[in-house]
């Protein structure tokens, strides 16, 4: 019985002082004019599908959820965004050439045909940002669009 | 016993900020070297003998021939079905990538390669990490990196651009054999495509 006591008691006081430990956070007012949404001309229905699915982590500017100062989500959550942006950062999207867009166009409609994004992690909070099989189909059909315009 | 209590809870937060805290610096080195990485890629001296770089691109260069060296090693992996060693080939192709030095080329070839140079890494370490399905969509697009690159700087040896028909729409590759085994199906359809161009 003691020994679970001490236990809670140090998981408490850990749990406490890693709060003291800062993130770094992903937010900016302005979207650069190298967007993804200002260079092309994007559909209003797939805009609003990238932003609440994908621009969280792939973007500049993460819209927060309200538990994201409690550690360890912080740092879940930052770990997560820094990965996602240097993978793919759609408001740095015109600085690419056009053999990274392609790429880039290409990982997409991959990863939205073997649902590989968003990831169970976000969606599962997120319930929204999930694809339905037809705007899976309506996005993958722009993107290709999109790639083959190049 | 109070004492003792209050003991091990300091100790506790002690040992875990610190393990925490070195995990997160640890990252953070390992992102400021490829950050070094990418821009030694970018550090290109501007040319002068431009004339002679050609010639030096008619022979094929070292550097290049590096680069293939290793996306050939990878390519038979993949044609092995070995998922695992072409983790560690395409982690070797990503490093001979990085090396890759473009400054005898012109300023015009210089930009391209380095465009080039900087999406095969990627694809090159996405290899690194992926399962054998992955690596091998992968390998598709590396592969016409590379087959662009070898227009801009040749290859010391004779080439041959193969194609198969049947994987995501037609799909090329380089080998350094007339014969076709193919890396995107491995055993599965080792023979399928066709020898679409010689090099050299």
């Amino acid at each position: 019985m003691k020994i679970v006591k001490i236990i809670a008691i140090i998981l408490l006081v850990a749990f406490v002082g890693i709060q003291f430990i800062p993130t770094t956070r992903n937010q900016s007012d302005t979207v650069p004019s190298t967007d993804f949404m200002l260079v092309n001309n994007v559909p209003e229905t797939i805009q609003k599908k990238l932003q609440v699915s994908c621009y969280d982590c792939h973007s500049n500017n993460t819209q927060y959820p309200w538990y994201n100062k409690i550690q360890p989500v912080a740092w879940f959550l930052e770990d997560h965004i820094k990965e996602g942006k240097a993978e793919l950062n759609f408001n740095e999207w015109d600085s690419l050439s056009s053999r990274r867009k392609a790429s880039k166009l290409r990982s997409i409609i991959k990863q939205i045909e073997n649902g590989e994004m968003p990831l169970d992690s976000y969606t599962l909070i997120h319930s929204e940002a999930t694809f339905t099989e037809a705007e899976a189909e309506e996005l993958i059909n722009f993107i290709t669009q999109l790639k083959d315009s190049l | 016993m109070s004492k003792l209590k209050s003991t091990l809870g300091i100790v506790a937060i002690a040992f875990i900020t610190l393990t925490v805290m070195s995990c997160k610096d640890n990252n953070k080195e390992q992102n400021s070297t490829d950050g070094d990485h990418s821009e030694m890629n970018h550090d290109n001296s501007d040319g002068h003998h431009d004339g002679e770089k050609k010639e030096m691109a008619m022979n094929g260069d070292s550097n290049a021939q590096a680069v293939l060296n290793d996306y050939f090693n990878l390519k038979n992996a993949l044609v092995g079905d070995d998922n695992g060693k072409a983790k560690e080939l395409g982690a070797t192709l990503a490093t001979s990538l990085r090396n890759f030095d473009a400054a005898q080329y012109t300023d015009t070839q210089q930009s391209e390669l380095k465009d080039i140079v900087e999406d095969a890494v990627e694809h090159a370490e996405h290899i690194s990490e992926s399962d054998i399905a992955h690596q091998r969509e992968h390998f598709k697009v590396l592969s016409k990196d590379v087959i662009d690159m070898v227009a801009i700087t040749g290859a010391e040896m004779k080439l041959y651009e193969q194609f198969c028909p049947m994987y995501d729409g037609g799909t090329a590759w380089l080998s350094t054999k007339e014969e076709v085994r193919n890396p995107y199906y491995g055993s599965q359809m080792l023979k399928c495509g066709k020898v679409q161009r010689e090099i050299n």
